[in-house]
């Protein structure tokens, strides 16, 4: 198994980024995810910032992914998805068509991130002739449906063409809006945003009015309101993953990745009862199988 | 420009065409569309009937196949691309990368238009499908500025369709998961969002109360109008406060922003509501006919009529409309 560290989901400042991918150069992950995904109001990084970490950190032993936005709506985000995928050797993951239109004209591979519809070996089959190399399995899929889509794939004859990526801890994110509800849980329109979601480094937790935690609130990112996390999992992904994602939290989320590590087999199983891991289980995503 | 009226049953579909759609959006009888609901949509003879009922009075029959293939059920959406076009459809409505590339290889004459499922919301994303399937039309996700819809409209050679009228989604459509992370079923797995079977509600000593799966969604007082658990129109508690953290429940209604959408030529407005009742089809086709023809009059002396959208108001969520995303501040 490989492990790979995704995207930070939520804003942080520029020293508090930097410093992460210090730390993750040091971790045993094998690839690295960057860039933003959320919100282009999120500027403590800017585009040439992101591109010049993605190229500091590459060549250094670890496989360098810039990760693009999921929602795009403005000609200048448009715009900004071009740049990136313009750029020469740094592989990219696609979280809207819109990116892997672009890379296919420059006839580049790309990572199929799991914002990109793909539920099915027929669909896999026609992002594989547009340049896909790993597939991002979507959030809500299952290992039953991961291991239909997998003998599927054997029967066309396309089962060795790309990699199989699965994210196995973090929040999940479950919806992209129009509206950010950070600036709305603050009373701000989001043109007058305050770039508030700087004050959650890990989104706001929303509740049923029985306390009951259902979602996180990440601006116009709507997450899973329990950690999705795989850890006990790892010995059924044999055979069907070969990249487990761990979305970062922060530099704790490292801790995370030596016990995933650990319990590949099965053999350091961990405590879980405070997450969920119910989509991997067929069940209701907020679910717990033990 | 179109107007496009939703059917469940035949009995809508004759309602929208008596009040005047141009065309009439249908799904087949299974999971391979997002409104795959009990007792709802068309097979067999009944889909014939209503392409030839549609066709008889000057009509177009578009057929959303707008969910995705699952992996052990390729078959089933073929056959359902296969029996629209055999039955008559003058259109597909697809998301599918897979369903579209099949329909498009198949039927390369077939007029496609993407589905809102899809999730196309910039110029790139449009090319994509335009390029690669050959899409005459896109629909566009209800995430969009009035601004944004106005700068693809320029920028694009597509046609574009927009949402309406109805029930709001608030999220980008076809991305959104928050049901199945509740319930296990979702609109790209299951054809349904807060799926009715895990609805619950019950009479309780804090007032009524509305689950799904047994999550409290909301509670409503004895004055309050209570509402279907839509999971992301629920009051839920944001570190101590408790309010609509995503949104209230409240319908989409466009009816003022007509002018606007006609001048940037947009091809069809969409009323949504394949799930709704002939009466309901019928009252919002016949104020929304009335609207695109006066508008079409004499645009730049066009305004909503009070009774117009008294009527909308009547058989909306919550029986209050708004414009949602089109209008910046909404966001």
């Amino acid at each position: 198994m490989q492990y790979s560290l995704g995207p930070i989901l939520y804003f942080w400042p520029k020293h508090q980024v930097e410093e992460f991918y210090q730390q993750a150069m040091q971790s045993s992950a094998e690839i690295l995810y960057l860039g933003e995904t959320v919100c282009s109001k999120r500027r403590e990084l800017k585009t040439k910032d992101w591109l010049s970490l993605a190229c500091e950190l590459a060549g250094k032993g670890k496989q360098i992914v810039l990760s693009t936005m999921a929602l795009l709506e403005a000609p200048s985000e448009v715009k900004t998805l071009k740049t990136y995928c313009d750029n020469g050797d740094i592989l990219i993951e696609a979280n809207d068509v819109g990116a892997i239109q672009f890379l296919h004209e420059n006839n580049k591979p790309f990572v199929a991130g799991a914002a990109i519809n793909c539920y099915s070996q027929h669909s896999l089959q026609r992002l594989l002739k547009l340049g896909m190399q790993r597939w991002v399995m979507p959030v809500e899929l299952s290992r039953d449906w991961l291991q239909k889509i997998l003998c599927g794939c054997e029967e066309l004859g396309i089962r060795n063409q790309f990699e199989v990526e699965v994210l196995s801890y973090g929040y999940l994110p479950l919806a992209y809006s129009a509206r950010c509800f950070t600036a709305r849980s603050e009373n701000r329109p989001k043109d007058q945003c305050d770039l508030c979601c700087i004050r959650y480094p890990n989104g706001r937790q929303t509740r049923s009015q029985e306390g009951q935690e259902l979602f996180v609130l990440n601006g116009i990112q709507t997450q899973s309101g329990q950690c999705y996390n795989l850890v006990n999992d790892l010995p059924g992904m044999q055979g069907l993953v070969d990249v487990a994602r761990l979305s970062p939290l922060s530099v704790d989320t490292l801790n995370w990745l030596e016990r995933f590590r650990a319990n590949e087999r099965g053999e350091n199983p961990q405590r879980v009862e405070r997450d969920c891991n119910g989509y991997w289980h067929n069940i209701a995503g907020m679910s717990l199988a033990t | 420009m179109e107007l496009l009226c939703p059917a469940g049953s035949m009995p809508a579909l004759k309602k929208a065409v008596a009040e005047g759609a141009d065309a009439v959006y249908i799904g087949l009888k299974d999971d391979t569309n997002a409104r795959h609901f009990a007792g709802l949509n068309f097979a067999g003879d009944k889909l014939l009937k209503a392409a030839d009922y549609l066709h008889q009075h000057g009509k177009k029959l578009h057929i959303a196949i707008n969910t995705f293939a699952h992996p052990d059920g390729w078959r089933r959406w073929q056959y359902a691309v296969d029996t629209a076009v055999d039955n008559g459809a003058d259109t597909l409505i697809l998301a599918d990368l897979a369903v579209l590339d099949y329909a498009s290889n198949k039927y390369p004459e077939l007029d496609v238009h993407l589905s809102v499922q899809a999730s196309a919301t910039n110029t790139a994303a449009i090319q994509f499908y335009q390029q690669h399937f050959n899409v005459s039309r896109v629909v566009l996700p209800r995430v969009l500025s009035i601004h944004q819809v106005k700068q693809l409209a320029r920028q694009t050679s597509v046609e574009l369709e927009v949402f309406a009228y109805g029930s709001l989604c608030i999220m980008a459509e076809g991305r959104c998961y928050l049901s199945s992370y509740m319930t296990g079923e979702s609109p790209n797995t299951a054809g349904a969002c807060s799926p009715a079977s895990f609805v619950r509600c019950q009479e309780t000593a804090q007032g009524l109360e509305s689950r799904l799966n047994d999550v409290l969604i909301d509670r409503y007082q004895p004055h309050e109008n209570a509402g279907y658990p839509t999971l992301c129109k629920g009051r839920f508690d944001v570190e101590g406060t408790v309010y609509h953290a995503l949104e209230e429940p409240t319908s989409l209604n466009t009816l003022e922003l007509l002018p606007e959408l006609m001048q940037c030529g947009i091809s069809a407005v969409k009323i949504e509501g394949r799930q709704r009742s002939p009466a309901y089809v019928e009252q919002v086709t016949r104020i929304w006919r009335q609207a695109i023809d006066a508008c079409a009059r004499d645009s730049s002396n066009f305004s909503s009529q009070p009774a117009w959208n008294q009527g909308l108001e009547a058989v909306s969520e919550g029986r209050q409309t708004s414009l949602g995303a089109y209008h910046r501040k909404w966001q």
